[in-house]
C-alpha cells in the first residue's frame, strides 16, 4: 500500500515491496536500474558525488535536476539533494526488511530556495518561514 | 510546473524580503515608513523589495494620503504549496514503476 502524507514541509511516500532489502538498494543505486524507474542519471552511490537526473523538457522547465549525495548506508539508508526550478530539497530512502519483503520509506523534505543552500543562517529563517506558511495556508481553507 | 512559482521562489529566496512579507502576514496592512523602522534596512530597499514583492503578486498596494500601504496576499503562496504537493503524487508513481523494475530484476 502506498500512503503519501504531504504539508507543506515535507513529503512522505511509503511502501512495502516483496523483494529483499539486498535487490531494493541495488534498485536505488545502480544507474541503469535508477533510469528504469526514476530518471536518466550519472549517480554513484559515494558521499559528496554530485550528479544530475534528467526528465524530458518541458515548457518553462528543462529536465534538469541537480542532485548531491548525502549520506549511503548500504541496503538502509540513502540521501541526496534535489535542486530544481530555484528550489532545492532532500530526498531519504530508508528501507526496513519486513517479513514479506522491504519497507521503502521516502521522505521530501527542508524545501528552500536553493540560493540559500550554502548560507545556514538563512536556512532557519527559511524553516521558520514554511511553518508559518502552514498556519497562512490553514487560514485559506 | 508553472513559472508562476519560479517567480515566487525568487521572491522569497532573500531573507529581507521574506522578513517584510512575513510582517504584512502577521501584523496586517503596514505603511512603507512603518515597514522601514523595524526592516533594518533604507527605505529606498524596503521599497525595492516591496516592488520585487509586487511583481510576485505577494504583495497589493494602495495610496492613502501621502502614504502607500501595503497589504500580504497569502493566496499568492499556492503555487507554491501546488508545488511541494506535487511531489506526493511524483514519487507515488515512481514508486509504481520500481516495483515493476524489482520484478524485472529476477528474470
Amino acid at each position: 500500500m502506498t500512503t503519501p502524507d504531504t504539508s507543506t514541509r515535507s513529503v512522505i511516500v511509503e511502501k512495502e515491496f516483496p523483494h529483499p532489502p539486498e535487490k531494493v538498494w541495488r534498485a536505488l543505486t545502480e544507474s541503469s536500474l535508477i533510469e528504469q524507474w526514476l530518471m536518466r542519471n550519472d549517480f554513484q552511490p559515494v558521499e559528496g558525488h554530485s550528479f544530475q537526473l534528467r526528465a524530458e523538457p518541458v515548457p518553462n522547465w528543462n529536465g534538469v535536476i541537480d542532485c548531491q549525495v548525502l549520506a549511503v548506508e548500504p541496503g538502509r539508508t540513502l540521501s541526496y539533494t534535489w535542486g530544481t526550478m530555484g528550489m532545492e530539497s532532500v530526498v531519504m530512502f530508508t528501507l526496513t526488511p519486513t517479513i514479506a519483503g522491504t519497507h521503502v520509506r521516502l521522505e521530501q523534505s527542508g524545501f528552500r530556495p536553493d540560493q540559500e543552500a550554502n548560507y545556514k543562517g538563512a536556512k532557519y529563517g527559511w524553516q521558520k518561514f514554511m511553518g508559518g506558511l502552514e498556519r497562512v495556508v490553514a487560514g485559506l481553507e | 510546473m508553472p513559472s508562476a512559482a519560479d517567480n515566487l521562489f525568487k521572491a522569497l529566496a532573500d531573507p529581507t524580503r521574506r522578513a517584510i512579507y512575513e510582517r504584512l502576514t502577521r501584523d496586517g496592512e503596514q505603511t512603507v515608513h512603518a515597514l522601514t523602522e523595524r526592516a533594518g534596512v533604507s527605505q529606498p530597499m524596503v521599497s525595492k523589495h516591496l516592488s520585487a514583492l509586487k511583481r510576485a503578486r505577494l504583495v497589493r498596494n494602495r495610496r492613502k494620503g501621502r502614504e502607500t500601504h501595503y497589504q500580504a496576499r497569502p493566496e499568492a503562496l499556492a503555487p507554491l504549496v501546488d508545488w511541494i504537493g506535487h511531489y506526493g503524487a511524483f514519487w507515488q508513481k515512481k514508486f509504481d514503476l520500481l516495483g515493476e523494475v524489482l520484478e524485472r530484476m529476477d528474470k
